[in-house]
């Protein structure tokens, strides 16, 4: 039984981070169309930022309570500055060509992005320790957790209905909606869809940022973080479904649970039971497990 | 070249002609240059694999797989099942990656785009989980394998560089004037209309999705030979062979020398390696960056590729001699 909780919460708390970057991903994909390979360099550059950040407040003597405002703050740097540069001094170039072509767009910026973090931070890896005791230790039963994991799982979930509610209910988001819909018409309508582009694809570097902010302090953040995010949230996205929020939940709650359970039963299999359930649906369901084929992706 | 004036009789003359000119050449190159040139000619044949799948419309973004599963069926035949035999070792690499292809091929070729790319994909990196948690293939490690011999003979260590090379030479040289043959005959033809239009190619009585599953096995093969041969002038194999970033690689290739010539595949993989090898000797820190820049430039500037350069022009002249 413990075995069975210990599975659950290892699997619950790796499926809350990889949520909120997979919904990135999904996001990006679901308005502009363009399977970005260089997301996992916007989690890597979020937990950079972070570590700098949070170096930052912590030389200027401020309570360790304000390293969760710096990790915020970083993603937002990260995403108002970097995410619209991107879009609008590169991507742009390229909107309209073949779909598998904007995926190798993205591979070059993702090589780009490789090594200018490393020009900028360096090689040797950072640490943000400060906020990851923050929120003290939780028992349950014999085992004892840390407070921070279970504080994942509230943000993913606050992220989740944010996004949702942003989409779903405010003017901004049915004006998205409208562009997913269809580009021509929206655009004749009189919605401004060059800025609705800009600021979906900051909003969706904004999550990738937001989870390397958050998962900084659970790691070491140094070269190479970026690139098994990339194929693990594609794995998520792939399975739930590209461009379905409900659809990324899922997805991450499954590849959570495949490795936390591969983990601690037959660790072996810890990488290859993800993408194998990644190759099943794709071969069986390619749309994904949750999404019909529908004109509206979001 | 269009397929009226390509004879195969001509493709073979020119096809023999360039290998003679590489095998003599490569005599009087220094150490390192043959070693590139031999490992550009390696990578080169899988993004051939890849030209051929994009002539048909599809792109993988997974052939590290069949990359890996010659490079190990390589190393393995050579460290568990002591074959010796260079050419032999490189065969079973091409066929062992066709037959790991052949039961995913029908499956696959239901897919276009994006979804194919990412199937391939997924597949590479289920390879690639398998390969680094194995004891029997040596986990994250690898497997290193020792010199070869061919035809039992075995090569001493002031001629291993250039045997190799001519290896390769040869049998990259046969597989690409096969491949221009190929791409020339009814079947090559009928595979470049379903690129243009794939409901006008099924109407016409042609099956696409088993022309893109015979040409994903055929990619394959040529992935596990370039793998097999790389290996073999590498003595080294690893689960990175696996890695996406790996497929990355030879999709670059594939997309800096376009779809229409045989001979762009493998002047796009000596510039790659070229730019690689000399960023990453000048600048160590800078290697993919210079790389991401080269890419997006020939994406943005070159969207057919480098093939289409010289293909497109002569194609003009032709037309304009033809209408005159």
């Amino acid at each position: 039984m413990p075995l069975l909780l210990t599975i659950l919460i290892d699997g619950l708390t790796y499926a809350s981070w990889l949520f909120i970057v997979a919904l990135g991903l999904t996001l990006v994909f679901g308005i502009l169309k363009i399977l970005n390979v260089a997301h996992g360099s916007f989690y890597a550059l979020g937990a950079y930022a972070t570590a700098s950040m949070v170096a930052w407040f912590a030389s200027m003597q401020l309570a360790p309570a304000f390293s969760i405002v710096a990790m915020l703050l970083a993603a937002v740097v990260v995403a108002a500055l970097v995410a619209p540069l991107c879009e609008r001094g590169l991507l742009r170039m390229f909107y309209g060509r073949d779909e598998v072509l904007l995926v190798l767009v993205t591979f070059a910026l993702f090589l780009i992005m490789e090594d200018l973090t490393k020009l900028i931070w360096g090689v040797n890896p950072l640490y943000v320790a400060d906020p990851y005791m923050l929120f003290g230790m939780v028992d349950i039963g014999t085992l004892s957790y840390v407070g921070y994991d279970f504080m994942l799982v509230l943000a993913a979930v606050v992220v989740g209905i944010s996004v949702w509610w942003g989409l779903n209910r405010t003017r901004f988001g049915k004006l998205v909606l409208a562009v997913i819909h269809n580009e021509e018409i929206a655009a004749s309508m009189g919605v401004n869809v060059s800025r609705v582009y800009t600021l979906a694809f900051s909003t969706g570097i904004f999550l990738a940022a937001l989870g390397g902010a958050l998962t900084a302090p659970m790691i070491s953040v140094q070269p190479g973080v970026s690139v098994g995010v990339i194929i693990i949230s594609f794995a998520v996205v792939i399975i739930g479904g590209l461009g379905s929020i409900p659809g990324a939940a899922i997805g991450a709650l499954i590849v959570g649970m495949a490795r936390s359970t591969a983990v601690h039963v037959w660790p072996v299999a810890e990488l290859f039971s993800i993408y194998l359930v990644m190759a099943i649906v794709l071969m069986f369901r390619p749309e994904g497990l949750f999404q019909r084929i529908q004109a509206r992706k979001i | 070249m269009t397929a009226r004036d390509a004879t195969p009789t001509r493709t073979l003359l020119l096809g023999s002609l360039v290998i003679v000119a590489l095998l003599l050449s490569g005599a009087s190159m220094p150490r390192w240059l043959t070693f590139l040139l031999t490992m550009s000619l390696a990578n080169g044949v899988v993004a051939l694999g890849i030209m051929l799948l994009m002539r048909s419309g599809v792109v993988s973004f997974g052939q590290g797989l069949v990359f890996a599963a010659g490079g190990y069926t390589a190393a393995l035949g050579f460290g568990a099942l002591g074959l010796t035999d260079g050419l032999l070792l490189t065969f079973a690499g091409g066929l062992i990656a066709a037959l790991i292809a052949a039961p995913f091929a029908w499956l696959i070729a239901r897919y276009r785009g994006i979804f194919f790319a990412m199937l391939t994909l997924a597949l590479s990196m289920v390879l690639y989980g398998l390969l680094i948690k194995s004891t029997a293939f040596g986990g994250s490690d690898g497997l290193n394998m020792g010199r070869v011999s061919y035809f039992g003979w075995r090569p001493s260590d002031a001629s291993v560089g250039y045997t190799n090379y001519a290896v390769t030479v040869i049998v990259v040289g046969i597989i690409s004037v096969w491949m221009r043959i190929y791409f020339d005959s009814v079947r090559g033809l009928v595979t470049l209309s379903a690129r243009d239009n794939e409901i006008r190619v099924e109407y016409l009585g042609s099956s696409v999705r088993s022309l893109i599953a015979t040409n994903f096995i055929i990619a394959a093969f040529c992935g596990g030979v370039g793998g097999a041969l790389a290996v073999i002038a590498l003595g080294h194999v690893e689960p990175d062979y696996s890695y996406w970033t790996r497929s990355g690689d030879f999709v670059f290739v594939a997309i800096l020398a376009g779809h229409h010539s045989v001979l762009a595949a493998f002047i796009a993989s000596i510039a790659l390696e070229l730019v690689r090898s000399f960023s990453s000797a000048y600048f160590p820190n800078s290697w993919q960056l210079a790389m991401g820049l080269f890419l997006l430039a020939v994406i943005r500037f070159l969207p057919s590729g480098i093939g289409s350069l010289w293909v497109q022009r002569w194609r003009a002249s032709t037309v304009q001699r033809g209408s005159a």
